[in-house]
């Protein structure tokens, strides 16, 4: 391309891009005539050149739009229409020049359609300026004569040149410090076009600038001057240049590496001096490359104010855009990452964050809304503040979304803090679903956000007060060539970690606080009374040499990749280095664990592990002992083959046993020097409380070591019941095929080809806490609500009643449709009726049917309990007049509906 | 870094009637094999070669030549040939693609010969299919074969061929 050509198309996408934002500026203040100048000089440079290198179309648009904005330099009131309009025109012209950089050539086309518009805008302004501004009038039918008069000759040239002979006499007049470089600019393309323009209309002009110039001096004066230093101490370096300079910057921190370790090993050199003087110049060197690779994020920033401009036209509502540390300066590389996620949530808060004027009026706020940018540094990191003072974060919402999609039991979230439960929004697909986005109405894809971030070792945070406003803070990096990084042994290689995503280290070691326990294969380390998963690297990388004797001990690395917090277990961990991150060969980029490689200083190849591929590993393990009965429901939702997780243990005999996953808090192990014979009962000391222990049939606590326990809590209180050992977790369809007839036991299912017994928790329950249902009822009854259960199943039955009693319900069972019937029937009044699908004689579906035709009974709630969820059930169910549909198992989705449906009822009544 | 013996790059002379190239020899599994010159960077004795983990089996590993790092493609595993068992190190051939640098690991140097490309004969149509893949033709020499290679093929590793 041209050098010339490409010169200018870099220097008109800058100017434009500060357009846009002037413009913005400029609606809002009108009468600032600084920024009116500022767009005018653009503007005008911009047309200049197009003349210059001969760019008609181009040239036009500018003549046209920098005719209108004469007028408003003239005096002509600043409409919204109008920069909407100019707006509109930069566009088009964006656009060209995005074909022209493509080809080469300015793409074919007319442009009639704008310039009309923009001779109207003129002529329509005139007109309104006539009635107004009686001073100016006299001089008004002279410019607006002008346009008239050519017509018939050239259209688009002669309005521009009338104008353009006002700019030059403005210029003369106002601009005396004027930029060399754009004095240059101007008079040449203005030499080609000024000739034929009349010398005559000369006098006539400066009055209609006259009123503005002595203003307008004092403010250019002040700027200007800043502005030309500025512009007159930089060069424009390519970027490539630039990299190259990076990489053998990159080098030479690697060679001084190289030979500092070289030192380290002689003791007494003469080196030892110089070397150390190297290594300074090296890093003020690697400093000073850094910075020439740092932009201001304000570049970032540069397109937001015409966006929300736009969004505020759109979306009805009143929004300011504040923008503090424009000039905060960070890697261009990762400038370039983060401009998406921060233009999206900028966006998000003007669409979901900020309310319409009506709504702000109504709670008391000011009708405009205003969204705030900032940035600083903060020690090797850059923290970006996105605030509004909008609705903030819709919590009751979230809540419901979260337990919908399993990222969190009902118990769970009661539990948590406001803070813990908005983060919930950054959950993988947690915003994918329509319903929260339209309802709630925020979180539009802020999952995409964060692994945005994420990948480039940043860090984000939502804070949010309802009613006041939320904001968003990312924390990321400066840059991501040079990083500082743990170098750790695993498998007999070296393997750097960077360090920006390790929390801490922990020494694992037998016998002690922290060591490596296991649940099934599943190793996990108990830290500050939290169950972290761990995992080996040498295992992930399928390096294993199978050396490890001692699967107690190791090094602990503990990591966070966002919310998600691990351990890597690593044989050793050397040190930590500056190190110069190299991309990873094409032939290798397929490896996620890896995010490049590095030379050490001792000249050795390693690789970088990626925090990130490690994280998304642990995930598709799903095996994590902490979480896994939240990543189990979440498999169950998802999963329309409806397996049940189940958790496999020995108690008393050689028969395994089993109990749904969902209805077990907790897997302990306790020491045997902690249980204490209390009152003929077993007890142990558990986070602070006295937990009764329950054996079964056969069970016998165990006398030395370590006893494992299953608890189950509830509503503060736990019991623990004794097993002999637990033995996996597995996904099963749960069937039972065998009822029995033994207290405690459901029956009998196959689970893994093995015969299991699968317990019923209902009857432990009691045996800890006599009054564990009852108390519910007694501390709820005055507002207990009344579920009616119908299912043919005696397991289900029996193992959802004590889930309902232990939520807080009174519980009716019915074994069939009919009997369901016949006790709604009968008078007695229920809040919510939940009703299996699949019953001999009359179906779920047939049952609801039956119960919406009754008018009596038409309002109750009838929640759908099935193995099978497929769309076309849900579909079915809908039809038949069921208000919600819960997977079998799904305790916490079960718990929600209810609360849900009978909430409601509530309202209703009330 | 020591060993490295950079050979200068000529131009791949027009390979038209009469033409002829210069091929860099070299022994794999007591096969001969040749290279054109014009893609051969140097040769060099790979040391500290870093494994890769979950790598294809044909990589095997990378390793840093001056400041670069280099990935070391091993020819034995690509070739379908066993494994090298007589403890003696391997050297590697350097070359280029696309800006990435790549050693290919074979048991020894030999001579630059230059040979007439008339003389290149087609792939027999039963040498091994791994072979096969990335032999361009096979010349007649005194005493025995060099199968030219392919440097491009060479380096098509798909990356879903994973190591066990």
């Amino acid at each position: 391309m041209d050098d010339l050509l490409r010169e200018f198309l870099t220097e008109t996408n800058e100017s434009l891009d500060t357009v846009d934002n002037q413009l913005v500026r400029f609606e809002q203040d009108p009468n600032n005539a600084k920024i009116l100048d500022n767009i005018f000089r653009l503007v005008h440079t911009i047309k200049g050149t197009c003349g210059f290198l001969g760019l008609p179309r181009l040239e036009a648009l500018a003549h046209a739009a920098e005719t209108l904005m004469g007028k408003f330099r003239d005096g002509m009131p600043v409409t919204g229409e109008a920069v909407t309009l100019i707006l509109t025109t930069i566009d088009r012209i964006k656009e060209i020049l995005g074909q022209l950089e493509a080809t080469e050539v300015e793409p074919e086309g007319v442009d009639d359609d704008l310039i009309n518009e923009l001779h109207h805008m003129v002529e329509k302004g005139m007109e309104s300026m006539t009635e107004s501004a009686p001073p100016i009038a006299p001089e008004a039918p002279v410019v607006a004569d002008a346009p008239l008069v050519v017509q018939t000759l050239e259209r688009e040239l002669r309005p521009g040149e009338v104008s353009l002979e006002e700019l030059e006499r403005a210029f003369q007049e106002t601009a005396i410090e004027v930029a060399p470089p754009v004095a240059a600019a101007a008079p040449e393309p203005a030499a080609p076009v000024a000739p034929p323009a009349p010398v005559a209309e000369k006098p006539a002009a400066p009055k209609a600038a006259a009123p503005k110039p002595a203003a307008k001096k004092t403010a250019v004066e002040a700027d200007q001057p800043e502005a030309d230093k500025v512009a007159n101490q930089s060069i424009r370096v390519n970027v490539d240049t630039l990299e190259h300079l990076m990489t053998m910057v990159s080098e030479l921190v690697l060679t001084r590496n190289q030979l500092l370790e070289i030192s380290r090993r002689h003791e007494d050199t003469e080196f030892k001096v110089p070397l150390q003087r190297l290594s300074t110049v090296t890093a003020e060197l690697q400093d000073g490359v850094m910075k020439t690779r740092m932009q201001p994020i304000g570049n970032a920033w540069q397109k937001l104010p015409r966006i929300v401009r736009d969004l505020a036209g759109e979306l009805g509502k009143q929004i300011e855009l504040e923008m503090h540390g424009a000039d905060t300066e960070l890697d261009r590389q990762v400038l370039d990452l983060i401009k998406d996620p921060l233009t999206h949530m900028v966006r998000n808060s003007a669409d979901h964050g900020l309310e319409t004027p009506g709504e702000r009026a109504n709670a008391g706020k000011p009708e405009q809304g205003t969204i705030r940018l900032s940035a600083y540094h903060e020690g090797g990191h850059i923290l970006i503040c996105i605030a509004d003072n909008g609705r903030g974060l819709n919590t009751e919402r979230i809540k419901a979304k979260a337990i919908q999609n399993g990222l969190a039991t009902e118990a769970d979230i009661e539990k948590m803090s406001e803070a813990q439960i908005h983060k919930f929004i950054f959950a993988p697909g947690f915003s994918t679903a329509a319903a929260v986005t339209s309802v709630s109405g925020r979180g539009v894809g802020m999952d995409v956000v964060r692994t945005n971030i994420d990948q480039i070792g940043g860090t984000i945070d939502i804070k949010s007060v309802a009613g006041e406003g939320s904001s968003v803070t990312i924390k990321i990096p400066l840059t991501l060539a040079i990083v500082s990084a743990l170098i750790v042994e695993a498998g007999g290689d070296r393997f750097a970690i960077p360090q920006l995503a390790v929390v801490e280290l922990v020494r694992a070691r037998a016998n002690s606080e922290h060591r490596i326990e296991r649940i099934k294969d599943t190793p996990v380390l108990r830290l500050r009374n939290k169950l972290l998963p761990l995992m080996h690297l040498k295992k992930l990388l399928q390096i294993d040499d199978g050396s490890s004797a001692d699967p107690e001990n190791g090094f602990i690395v503990v990591t966070q990749v966002g919310n998600q917090t691990f351990g890597i277990v690593v044989d050793g961990v050397f040190h930590t280095e500056e190190i110069v991150v190299k991309p990873m060969s094409t032939k290798l980029r397929h490896i996620g664990m890896f995010s490049g490689n590095t030379i050490l200083g001792d000249g050795a190849v390693i690789m970088i592990v990626d925090p990130n591929g490690i994280a998304q590993e642990l995930g598709a393990l799903a095996s994590n002992a902490h979480e896994i009965a939240d990543e189990n429901a979440a498999m169950r939702a998802m999963n329309a083959e409806q397996l049940t997780s189940l958790l496999v243990f020995r108690a008393g005999s050689t028969q395994p046993k089993a109990v749904p996953l969902g209805l077990v808090t907790r897997l302990e192990e306790v020491g045997v020097d902690k249980v204490e014979l209390s009152n003929g009962r077993y007890m142990v000391q558990y986070r602070d409380q006295l937990m009764p222990l329950v054996q079964m049939e056969g069970v016998t606590v165990r006398t030395s070591g370590t006893q494992p326990i299953l608890v189950f809590a509830d509503d503060g209180r736990s019991m623990g019941l004794v097993v002999d050992e637990i033995v996996d977790i597995v996904e099963e369809r749960l069937h039972i095929e065998v009822a029995s007839g033994r207290e405690g036991i459901l029956g009998s299912a196959v689970i893994k080809g093995l015969a299991t017994e699968v317990i019923d928790v209902g009857h432990f329950l009691p045996m800890a806490f006599a009054d564990w249902f009852s108390r519910k009822e007694m501390r709820v009854s005055s507002t207990a609500q009344s579920v009616l259960l119908v299912d043919d199943s005696a397991f289900f039955r029996n193992m959802l009643s004590p889930v309902l009693k232990a939520a807080g319900y009174k519980v009716r069972v019915a074994t069939n449709a009919q009997e369901g019937l016949t006790v709604l029937r009968s008078g007695q009044e229920f809040d919510v009726i939940l009703t299996d699908i699949e019953m001999p004689d009359m179906n779920g579906f047939e049952f609801a049917e039956t119960i919406r035709a009754d008018q009596r009974l038409q309002a109750t709630p009838i929640i759908a309990l099935s193995a099978m969820i497929s769309p076309a059930a849900i579909e079915r169910g809908r039809l038949a007049g069921f208000h919600d549909y819960v997977a079998k198992f799904d305790r916490p989705g079960l718990i929600a509906a209810l609360k849900e449906q009978t909430t409601e009822v509530v309202r209703q009544a009330a | 870094m020591t060993g490295t013996t950079t050979t200068t790059t000529t131009p791949k002379a027009p390979s038209a009637d009469g033409a002829i190239t210069e091929y860099v020899t070299t022994m794999i599994g007591g096969q001969l094999f040749g290279m054109p010159i014009s893609r051969v960077q140097d040769v060099f004795m790979p040391e500290r070669l870093t494994r890769v983990p979950l790598a294809s089996s044909d990589v095997a590993g990378v390793l840093n030549l001056r400041g670069r790092i280099v990935t070391a493609i091993d020819m034995r595993s690509r070739l379908g040939l066993p494994k090298n068992d007589d403890g003696k190190p391997p050297m590697a051939v350097g070359v280029d693609l696309r800006g990435e640098s790549y050693g290919l690991l074979i048991d020894s140097i030999g001579e630059v010969l230059k040979l007439a490309d008339e003389s290149r004969e087609v792939n027999p149509v039963n040498l091994d299919p791994r072979m096969a893949k990335m032999a361009d033709g096979v010349h007649r020499l005194d005493g025995q074969l060099m199968v030219v290679l392919d440097v491009d093929r060479i380096l098509e590793i798909s990356p879903d061929k994973l190591a066990a």
